[in-house]
């Protein structure tokens, strides 16, 4: 089980991470690995909180929820507060700091990254949000490969909004980079 | 070539099982003398019934026949016809299994206007059951389940039908037989969603209750009480209380569901050809 | 089907069901809005008039279903998907079926009830209901899937045995496996065994609509093909017509219920791991499966000689394997998101030969494989 990694992306509802959890575990089945995701539904998925869970695994996947994520993303305070507890001992959070003010103690890594901040003031818009989210947290977590992220994004965005994206994805990235050096 | 109403039934299935005085007999002899002048295809008709006494009339047809759930017949009808537009598709109902039970249905398949012909053998009462009240037994009429009178007023069926979005609504009796033949007719004929309303005599169940003395003289009430459409549009609401207004009550053309749905289909499979159909979301 | 990719990708359960109906030749659905079972009519919307098939949302649930009988005694082969509150408005039709000989999917997403319950919670409190939830002693096949792969695999599957058995076969998801998606790999088209109901083999003046056939079945003439005949949920003889002769009615049930008990290797699926030495077995269905495998690893990895059974074909109830292996086990242990409905039965059939154990969740949420683990070491 060495090779289990599992996620939570949690925010608001809106916010885009049930897409976002579906695009990594796409990204994790073109890098040649098991992948699985569920979400909260209902009321939730409209508005309020909303959680995405993926888990990626070389092997066969049991079990389908995630318990203890070695890595979670938290969107809004709401989210974090919830489930910041949960976090995997040594697991790593990535925090929302244009809506995380006060991200509970966690035994792991912390990164606090303007990610909504970003995607309004750089791109021009909050709704990819998730999508900067997204390039941050491969770039940290090495949970999927660059490529592999872009393609799964592409897939799945409306036509159109291909550049848009890209530049979401970088910044994310670049974002990231400069958290880790 | 019109052809011998007996070709038509089950004549193994025989005697039926109505009573003495009872409408129904009169009301599928109409709806014989409508198919044998259009001259359908037995092959390619399909007759659909539901609960209650009319609705065992299916069984006695030489046709494609269906004897369904309570109230639901033109659910099932609804999924033959949207399965196989080509086919004529009716249903014979009576006023519980149409308008209480099956109520919802009856507006829903009436608002798509699908390709149905609807009989509705309305006898005012539930006969099979032993004579309770139906959402057609008049106000102040006794049944089983109002030995005291109905307290709540009926509807008007045909009415009901023209609001949902019915094409075409006509009401006959079983005194008036040529007017119900015609009417079966031209609903048959019509390409969208026919009501035909046949009000027939339950002298078991209704009649006796009610001051009715048998079937003869419920069928002499029928003619007395009934008022064609024309003659209707000159008399004051007084004038019509208690009347039944008979005739061809409403007709309009109007879009046709398994017609549009196929239509839907050629727009799909087009687009399909030129590769633009929209493709499922992630999400 | 062109939208069969040999290629892995990721696809959710109601999904899976869908595509996998499509590519079994459904061409007709009706259904009525229901969490967790709506992206089944959604999709069926979208793709059946590519196919030049038809979709339908009717009124309500008794509605849905009625449609796809009729549908499918027109000649289509029909599927409608609810969820809890939507498969209980459709018992009194689901009986039609059953007694009419009309093959017939229907999808159960099952979520936490009673009555309006926890909607989007997962749940199997429906299993019993499916084997008996309509009136009268009626045949059915319940199909129940842990997977993505599965949901695909057992739509084709329900649509096939509906065909073959002119039976209403009820394909029973819960939430958690509708909902999730996972890596998939579906078969192509010409991989899949598509089957399809038997016709009548004599000319019409000939014709008797219900008398038996291949497997105790009766050939199935289409409403429009020119066999003239009289379909009835009432009690009937073998030429359709309403009959109450206690001679015809036993005679009708028997054959009702005997195509399906005389076909069991047919009907029949079910999966199992580590079960040659093993002496406590974990029996579990739909997604507490997985929980289950999770656990039964877990345990072998400890040393313990545990195994799991999975029932997919949860009724007809898989008795002779189920005994089988009752009599090499200590222990059958049984995780339910329910009361312990299929404990029950299992309960049964195994009588004196091992202890049963249920775990038993209704609190919403998919049964942790800790908590089957716990409970394997209890029984040790």
């Amino acid at each position: 089980m060495g090779s289990n990694r599992e996620l939570r992306l949690s925010g608001t509802g809106g916010q885009g991470l049930i897409l976002a959890g579906i695009i990594i575990a796409d990204a994790a089945i073109r890098d040649g690995k098991n992948s699985i995701q569920s979400q909260s539904y209902g009321p939730e998925a409209r508005g309020g909180a909303s959680k995405a869970e993926v888990i990626i695994n070389d092997d066969e996947i049991d079990y389908p929820k995630v318990s203890h994520p070695d890595v979670l993303l938290v969107m809004s305070q709401e989210a974090s507060d919830k489930y910041a507890a949960d976090l995997e001992k040594g697991g790593i959070v990535i925090a929302d700091s244009s809506y995380v003010e006060n991200l509970p103690e966690v035994e792991g890594a912390v990164y606090n990254l303007p990610i909504s901040v970003t995607a309004r003031e750089q791109v021009g818009r909050e709704m990819v949000a998730n999508v900067v989210a997204l390039g941050a947290m491969a770039r940290i977590t090495g949970i999927v490969t660059r490529e592999a992220l872009t393609d799964a994004l592409l897939s799945r965005i409306p036509p159109g909004t291909e550049e848009l994206n890209r530049r979401a994805l970088d910044l994310g990235w670049q974002m990231a980079e400069k958290a880790l050096h | 070539m019109t052809r011998e109403l007996d070709s038509y039934l089950r004549m193994d299935k025989f005697p039926h099982m109505w009573c003495p005085g009872c409408g129904n007999g009169i009301v599928l002899r109409s709806l014989l003398q409508a198919i044998n002048e259009l001259e359908l295809d037995q092959d390619r008709t399909v007759i659909v019934g539901g609960i209650g006494c009319s609705s065992r009339a299916v069984g006695y047809l030489d046709f494609n026949t269906l004897h369904t759930t309570h109230g639901r017949a033109l659910a099932y009808a609804t999924g033959i016809k949207l399965a196989r537009p080509e086919l004529n598709v009716i249903v014979i109902t009576g006023d519980g299994d149409a308008t209480a039970i099956g109520g919802n249905h009856f507006i829903h398949a009436a608002r798509r206007n699908i390709d149905l012909t609807v009989l509705l053998f309305n006898n005012n009462i539930y006969g099979m059951t032993g004579g309770q009240y139906s959402p057609l037994t008049p106000a102040n009429s006794k049944a089983t389940t109002a030995p005291y009178g109905t307290i709540e007023p009926s509807f008007d069926i045909s009415e009901l039908a023209r609001s949902a979005g019915a094409s075409y609504v006509g009401r006959g009796t079983t005194y008036h037989t040529g007017l119900l033949k015609g009417l079966i007719k031209s609903g048959i004929e019509n390409k969208g969603f026919s009501l035909v309303e046949a009000v027939a005599a339950c002298p078991t169940a209704f009649g006796r209750r009610n001051k009715m003395k048998g079937g003869a003289d419920m069928i002499m009430w029928q003619k007395e009480n009934a008022v064609n459409i024309k003659k209707a549009a000159q008399m004051s609401p007084e004038e019509l209380e208690g009347k039944i207004v008979v005739g061809e009550l409403h007709k309009q053309e109007a879009p046709e569901y398994t017609a549009m749905y196929d239509n839907l289909i050629a727009r799909v499979m087009q687009q399909a050809g030129g590769g633009s159909v929209t493709p499922l979301k992630g999400n | 089907m062109s939208n069969v990719l040999e290629m892995g990708r990721l696809m959710q359960g109601n999904e899976a069901v869908a595509e996998g109906a499509l590519a079994a030749g459904v061409r007709f659905f009706a259904g009525y809005p229901i969490t967790p079972s709506t992206e089944i009519a959604e999709i069926m919307s979208n793709k059946l008039p590519q196919v030049g098939g038809k979709f339908i949302q009717m009124e309500d649930e008794i509605a849905s279903i009625a449609a796809i009988i009729g549908a499918s005694l027109a000649g289509l082969k029909s599927l409608t998907a609810t969820s809890g509150p939507g498969f209980s408005l459709m018992q009194e039709n689901l009986g039609f079926a059953a007694m009419a000989e009309v093959p017939c999917v229907i999808v159960n997403v099952q979520r936490s009830g009673p009555s309006t319950g926890m909607p989007t919670a997962p749940a199997q409190g429906d299993v019993m209901q499916s084997r008996w939830g309509t009136h009268g002693d009626h045949p059915v096949i319940v199909l129940s899937p842990s997977s993505v792969r599965e949901a695909y695999d057992l739509a084709v599957k329900s649509v096939n045995l509906a065909e073959e058995y002119r039976v209403p076969v009820i394909l029973l998801l819960d939430e958690v496996v509708g909902h999730l998606r996972e890596k998939v790999v579906l078969p192509a088209q010409e991989q899949i065994d598509v089957l399809n109901r038997q016709g009548p083999e004599t000319p019409p003046e000939s014709f008797i609509p219900y008398t038996s056939g291949a497997k105790g079945v009766p050939p199935m003439a289409n409403f429009g093909d020119g066999y003239r005949h009289h379909v009835t949920g009432l009690a009937h003889d073998e030429t359709g017509a309403p009959n109450n002769s206690p001679v015809v009615a036993e005679e009708l049930i028997h054959r009702l219920h005997n195509k399906i008990s005389d076909n069991l290797a047919d009907i029949i699926i079910d999966d199992s791991r580590f079960l040659d030495d093993a002496e406590i077995i974990v029996l579990a269905y739909g997604s507490t499966a997985r929980s289950a495998r999770h656990a039964v690893k877990e345990a072998r990895r400890q040393g313990l000689k545990a195994g799991l059974y999975r029932p997919l074909t949860l009724w007809p109830f898989p008795e002779q394997k189920v005994l089988e292996i009752a009599k090499k086990a200590k222990t059958i242990i049984v995780p339910e998101m329910n009361m312990g409905q299929y404990r029950l039965e299992v309960e049964r059939v195994v009588g004196k030969h091992c202890q049963v154990k249920g775990v038993n969740r209704v609190h919403g949420e998919l049964i942790k494989p800790g908590e089957i683990y716990d409970t394997i070491l209890e029984v040790v």
